[in-house]
C-alpha cells in the first residue's frame, strides 16, 4: 500500500528552493533521462547540472531568473507518493502561500544557514499557522556554507520551535533538518558532515510523518454537488446525492440535518459505482440515498445532528489575492462547499502587519496579499464551522460577481485576532 | 481488446485521485451548462470517460464527447473510439483538420504534422456548440508549462491561456465563473503521474485501444523516434523500413506520433515498462514537444489542449 502526501515548500529568494525540490525529484530518480538532458544542456559554464533548472516553468521566469506561480511536482518513492506545492516566496507571497498552504498537509520552509530565520521566514510560517498546515518541518539550507557547523544549526532550530510553539504547534509537529541541497546532504541520504545531527533526512521525514486526514471522528460534512437521477429503465426512480465528504464519517442508517433548512432525515444506502457500502469518510467521493424526498438540491450541506445553526452574518480572516482592494460595502460572491451565494463587505477590523507582523486596527481596506479581518453579510444563511474546527466547511471564496476573479480566500472566525503573532517579532 | 483487472497495491493513493477527479467532474456538472470531454480515444481520454461514468452512476455520462481528427489517425483508435460511443450511448461531435484543409481555411505544414492545426477547429467546434467547459486529459506531470496549470483552467474568447490571468485554487473551491465567450478547461487527472494513470487503467481493467501494447509494425527511425507510414507520408531518402515489436505511449497525429521498441503485449509488462522508462512519454514519442524548450507554453497561448 502507499499513500498520497501533499506538501508545500516556501523559501525567500536565494534560500536554495528550487535547487532543494530538484533535488528530491532527481535523488528520488523521478527526473528522467529527457529532462536531465535539457538541464545538463541549460546549465551555464559546464560543471555539476543546475538543478533549480528542473523546475523552472514558464519562459518569462526563465528569462528572469525567478519563480512567479505555484507549480506543482510529483514524485514518489516504494512507500509514498508526494504532491509538492512549491510556492515561490518573493513574489505576491502571500497569495502563492495561502494557495499551497490550503491543501498541505506539510509545510516545508527553507532558511539559508547564513542568515538563519529573517522577516520572510516568520511571514510564511505565520500564514501555514493561520491556514493550520499541519506539521512543519523547517530545512536549514546551505550547511556546506557553514562548514556544518552544529551551533548555527542548533541556534536556527531552537529560534524556529520558538516560533512556532508561539503559533499552537506541539514540539512533536515541528522538525528542523541541517541539508545542503545543492550537494545532497541530508536531502535523501544522510549526511556524514553532519554527525552530530541524529534526526531523518528529509526524505526519510516525509516518507514517516503521518498523513493528516486519516482522522475520520470530526462531525460529518457533505456538500451536495449534483442530484443523480438516472430515469432509465434499470433506475425509473432512482434518486442519489453525489458529493465528496468534506469531514467526518457517514454510515448507513445514520442521521442526517439538512442545512441550512434544517430538516431531518437517514441515510438509507451510501453507493458507489463499484457497489454499494456500509460507510464513507472524508475525501471519498460518493452518492448518498436518503429516506425522504425533501426537495434537496445543489448546494445544500448534510451534516450531523447538532451542527451549527446557519448565519447570515459572519466574522472572517481573509488572505486578499486581488490587484482591486477590498473596500466595506463591497458586494461579492462568496462560494462555500458547493453553494454561492451574495455577499456584502461591513467594517475591515484588523489587519496583519506582514513587516511587524503585528495586527493593526482600523485599516479602511485590504490590498493585494495583505490578511486581514473583516464581517460579512450573506444574502442565505450559511451553514458554517470556525475554520479552527473544520477547515472544509470552515473555508470559502471571495469572487467578482462581474470579471470572475477569485479575489480573496476566507477562515471562518477570528483565528488572524485570536493567535498571538506578536510572538512572531523579530 | 479486453484486459483483464489486474489486483495492484497502492490502492489509497489512488482511491484519494479518484475520489478528487469525480469531485471535480460534478462540480463541472453542477455548475456549469454545456459541458464536453475532449475524446481522442487515447488512454487519457479514455480514462475520462471511465472516471465520468464513475461519477454519475447509474446515471449515463451527462456529457457529449468531442474529437478533433488530425485526418491521421491510427485505424485501431477511430475503430476503439467508435466503439465506446456505442457501447456506452455518447454523443460524439468531430471537428476535423481535413475539412479545414480542404476548404483552405488551413494550410498543411511543411513537415505534415497536424498537431499544431488542431486548436482552430477545436476552438471553433467550442463555440458553435456553446460549450463552457471541456475536460481535457493533461497532466500537471507531463511537461514544465502545465506544471502550472489549473484544475480549472480559463480561457479567452479567442481559447487563449493567459498565465497572469490564472485564478488562485485553494482547498478543493472550484471558481468556474466565465463571461460569455469565454470557456474553461478542466483538468480532473492534474495530479496524476503517467505510472498513476497505469496502475489505475490496471486495477480497474480500463479498455484501451490495441495499439498501445506491443505489437509488429513497420517503422523507420526519425530524430531517435520510430515513425510510421501511413496518409501522412512514409520515409525519406536513406531512412529504413524494419518490422519491429513496438507500443505506442501516447496516441496523437500519426505523422509525429512515435512508437517505442517493446515487447510489453499485456498491462502487468507496460506497467514494468513505465516503472523502468527513463523517458518522459512526451519526450519519448512526441516530435511537436520537441521543437522547442518552449513549445507546449506557446502552444497553450494559443489555446491547444
Amino acid at each position: 500500500m502507499t499513500d498520497l502526501l501533499r506538501l508545500a515548500t516556501a523559501g525567500s529568494v536565494d534560500d536554495g528552493k528550487s535547487t532543494l525540490v530538484g533535488r528530491l525529484l532527481y535523488d528520488t530518480k523521478s527526473v528522467l533521462a529527457d529532462q536531465m538532458e535539457a538541464v545538463e544542456r541549460a546549465t551555464q559554464g559546464g560543471g555539476d547540472p543546475d538543478l533549480s533548472l528542473l523546475v523552472d516553468g514558464l519562459r518569462s521566469e526563465r528569462e528572469q531568473g525567478i519563480t512567479i506561480d505555484v507549480a506543482y511536482r510529483y514524485f514518489a518513492t516504494p512507500t509514498r507518493s508526494f504532491v509538492l506545492a512549491d510556492t515561490p516566496g518573493h513574489v505576491q507571497y502571500t497569495r502563492n502561500t495561502v494557495t499551497g498552504a490550503s491543501t498541505a498537509s506539510l509545510g516545508v520552509l527553507l532558511v539559508d544557514a547564513r542568515h538563519g530565520i529573517v522577516e520572510q521566514t516568520r511571514r510564511h510560517v505565520a500564514v501555514m499557522g493561520l491556514l493550520r498546515v499541519p506539521r512543519l518541518v523547517l530545512a536549514v539550507n546551505k550547511m556546506d556554507l557553514v562548514d556544518f557547523d552544529e551551533n548555527t544549526y542548533w541556534r536556527i532550530a531552537k529560534e524556529f520551535v520558538g516560533l512556532t510553539e508561539a503559533l499552537g504547534y506541539a514540539e512533536s509537529d515541528v522538525v528542523a533538518i541541517p541539508l545542503s541541497a545543492k550537494k545532497g546532504d541530508n536531502v535523501v541520504l544522510s549526511s556524514r558532515n553532519t554527525p552530530w545531527y541524529e534526526g531523518p533526512t528529509l526524505l526519510e521525514h516525509l516518507e514517516t510523518v503521518p498523513v493528516e486526514g486519516a482522522d475520520h471522528t470530526a462531525p460529518f460534512r457533505f456538500p451536495v454537488q449534483y442530484v443523480v437521477r438516472p430515469r432509465t429503465e434499470d433506475h425509473p426512480d432512482y434518486r442519489g446525492y453525489a458529493g465528496l465528504v468534506a469531514a467526518g464519517t457517514v454510515r448507513v442508517g445514520d442521521e442526517v440535518e439538512v442545512l441550512p433548512d434544517g430538516q431531518r432525515t437517514r441515510v438509507e444506502g451510501i453507493d458507489t459505482f463499484d457497489g454499494e457500502r456500509d460507510a464513507a469518510h472524508d475525501g471519498q467521493s460518493v452518492v448518498l440515498r436518503l429516506a425522504d424526498d425533501l426537495g434537496i438540491a445543489r448546494g445544500a450541506l448534510l451534516a450531523a445532528p447538532g451542527s451549527p445553526e446557519p448565519v447570515t452574518e459572519f466574522d472572517a480572516t481573509l488572505a486578499w489575492l486581488h490587484e482591486k482592494p477590498l473596500r466595506p460595502g463591497a458586494r461579492l460572491l462568496l462560494k462555500h462547499g458547493t453553494r454561492t451565494v451574495q455577499a456584502i463587505v461591513g467594517a475591515v477590523t484588523h489587519k496583519l502587519d506582514t513587516d511587524t507582523l503585528t495586527v493593526d486596527e482600523d485599516p479602511g481596506e485590504l490590498g493585494i496579499n495583505d490578511m486581514g479581518q473583516v464581517s460579512l453579510t450573506v444574502s442565505e444563511p450559511l451553514p458554517l464551522d470556525p475554520y479552527d474546527e473544520i477547515a472544509a466547511t470552515g473555508s470559502f471564496l471571495l469572487i467578482d460577481p462581474q470579471a470572475g476573479d477569485t479575489l480573496g480566500a476566507g477562515l471562518v472566525g477570528r483565528p488572524l485576532v485570536a493567535r498571538p503573532l506578536q510572538a512572531l517579532e523579530g | 481488446m479486453t484486459a483483464a483487472a489486474i489486483p495492484t497495491t497502492g490502492t489509497d493513493q489512488l482511491d484519494a485521485l479518484e475520489s478528487e477527479a469525480i469531485h471535480v467532474m460534478r462540480e463541472v456538472a453542477g455548475e456549469f451548462d454545456r459541458p464536453v470531454i475532449l475524446f481522442s480515444g487515447g488512454k487519457d481520454s479514455m480514462l475520462l470517460v471511465h472516471l465520468a461514468r464513475k461519477a454519475f452512476w447509474p446515471a449515463p455520462i451527462p456529457f457529449p464527447v468531442l474529437h478533433v481528427d488530425t485526418g491521421h489517425n491510427f485505424d485501431e483508435v477511430i475503430d476503439f473510439r467508435d466503439a465506446v460511443v456505442a457501447r456506452y450511448g455518447l454523443e460524439l461531435e468531430v471537428a476535423r483538420v481535413q475539412d479545414y484543409i480542404d476548404d483552405g481555411r488551413l494550410a498543411e505544414r511543411p513537415d505534415g504534422t497536424r498537431n499544431p492545426l488542431q486548436t482552430t477547429p477545436l476552438l471553433d467546434a467550442i463555440a458553435e456548440h456553446r460549450h463552457d467547459a471541456v475536460f481535457g486529459g493533461g497532466r500537471r506531470d507531463e511537461e514544465r508549462a502545465r506544471a502550472k496549470e489549473r484544475v480549472f483552467s480559463l480561457r479567452t474568447a479567442f481559447g487563449q491561456w493567459e498565465p497572469s490571468r490564472q485564478r488562485p485554487e485553494l482547498w478543493n473551491l472550484y471558481n468556474g465563473r466565465h463571461k460569455p465567450g469565454e470557456h474553461v478547461r478542466v483538468f480532473p487527472l492534474s495530479n496524476w503521474t503517467e505510472l498513476d494513470v497505469w496502475r489505475y487503467i490496471a486495477r480497474e481493467g480500463v479498455e484501451l485501444p490495441s495499439i498501445y501494447y506491443a505489437h509488429e509494425r513497420e517503422v523507420f527511425a526519425r530524430d531517435g523516434m520510430w515513425l510510421t507510414s501511413g496518409p501522412w507520408g512514409g520515409p525519406g531518402d536513406g531512412e529504413e523500413v524494419r518490422t519491429l515489436s513496438v507500443r505506442y505511449r501516447t496516441v496523437g497525429d500519426g505523422s509525429c506520433t512515435g512508437a517505442v521498441a517493446s515487447t510489453a503485449t499485456t498491462l502487468d509488462e507496460v506497467l514494468d515498462e513505465v516503472r523502468e522508462s527513463r523517458l518522459t512519454e512526451r519526450g519519448a514519442t512526441r516530435a511537436d514537444d520537441r521543437l522547442s524548450e518552449a513549445a507546449m507554453e506557446d502552444r497553450k497561448r494559443e489555446g491547444y489542449f
